[in-house]
């Protein structure tokens, strides 16, 4: 063993240290620069509306039965042709998710009959409080599609009679 | 606590300085190594070198609490290990912040059980909760950057009185 051989391997080893001077960054910038999301990354829930502007939820509370956290409460209240929320006869007039509790696990997701319930793809959720970490109905909602479709709204009679939307292929 | 109770109190020097220490603060804010569960490994993912907590000042992880200034709660907290969560708390010197990272560490999470402390904030006062099962990575980050807002938003005055 030579006496330069210690130099070599140190200017061997602190040349791979320099080699990576030159690559790439790999460092996501992350405030600014956001990462793109998997197409199936589950994040914050949204409650989603038809297109004409009704609450696809009918609060039947099967998410609620569903959460293996028990992070979510809903309350049904009666709907009426003159104040109609959704098709049907019900509504969620209290829909509540606590945030900090919820796994986001997607079972709401599959157990709801109209597809009402979905799972967005906002990761920022920090809350100074816990008590802000409950989101109830108007947070969660998604905007109306055009303005004259807020909710509740008056209906003509007898339109609005099922809950669910008829199934227009059931083998799928 | 040192300077603030003396400086509480004298004008546009208070403020400067505030603006400062505060600056000071959340530019080298270390974490303490948390990790309980799951959520270390996001934890871990937001040290290394995708998203890179360095840059905002958490150079590296302490495994002392003397030397760490935030202490990121990453997992459940078993009602054993409750009184070391609290010892370890009790060892970091002031000013120190906790992140409740996680369902679990904010809440109970999906354990609502007796082995299990539903929230950290039964054993430590907290100042920011993050929700996620784990929490991505970016949501860890996300979590720090709302503790930065906290700290910058402090008064000497505030902190004086305790």
């Amino acid at each position: 063993m030579s006496v330069l051989e210690p130099v070599v391997e140190l200017v061997r080893g602190l040349g791979q240290t320099f080699r990576y001077l030159f690559d790439r960054p790999v460092t996501y910038q992350y405030p600014e620069q956001k990462r793109e999301v998997r197409p199936r990354f589950r994040g914050r829930h949204v409650l989603k509306r038809y297109d004409n502007g009704l609450e696809k939820c009918i609060g039947c509370s099967l998410c609620a039965a569903a959460c293996p956290a028990d992070a979510i409460f809903v309350e049904a209240s009666e709907n009426t042709d003159e104040k109609r929320f959704s098709p049907g006869e019900r509504y969620a007039s209290t829909y509540e998710i606590n945030m900090l509790r919820c796994i986001y696990c997607g079972f709401c997701e599959d157990a709801c009959p109209t597809e009402a319930i979905v799972l967005g793809d906002n990761y920022e959720l920090s809350f100074t409080d816990r008590r802000s970490a409950i989101y109830p109905k108007e947070m969660l909602l998604e905007p109306v599609p055009t303005v004259d479709m807020t909710t509740p709204r008056k209906v003509e009679t007898g339109v609005y009679k099922r809950s669910v939307p008829e199934m227009k292929d059931p083998t799928d | 606590m040192g300077v603030e109770q003396k400086l509480g109190n004298m004008g546009v020097v208070t403020t400067s300085l505030e603006t400062a220490v505060n600056w000071a603060r959340t530019n080298a804010m270390w974490p303490m190594l948390f990790g309980l569960a799951c959520c270390a490994i996001e934890m871990m993912a937001a040290q290394a070198s995708d998203y890179d907590m360095s840059r905002f000042g958490m150079e590296l992880m302490r495994a002392s609490p003397r030397q760490s200034d935030l202490m990121i709660v990453a997992g459940r907290v078993s009602k054993k290990m409750g009184p070391v969560l609290r010892r370890l708390y009790d060892q970091m010197p002031e000013p120190k912040w906790v992140i409740a990272m996680g369902d679990c560490a904010s809440c109970g999470g999906v354990f609502n059980n007796y082995a299990i402390y539903q929230g950290v904030d039964e054993l430590v006062p907290v100042d920011v909760y993050v929700a996620g099962c784990p929490p991505r990575p970016e949501a860890l980050i996300h979590g720090v950057l709302t503790v930065y807002e906290k700290v910058k938003a402090e008064k000497f005055k505030d902190l004086a009185k305790g």
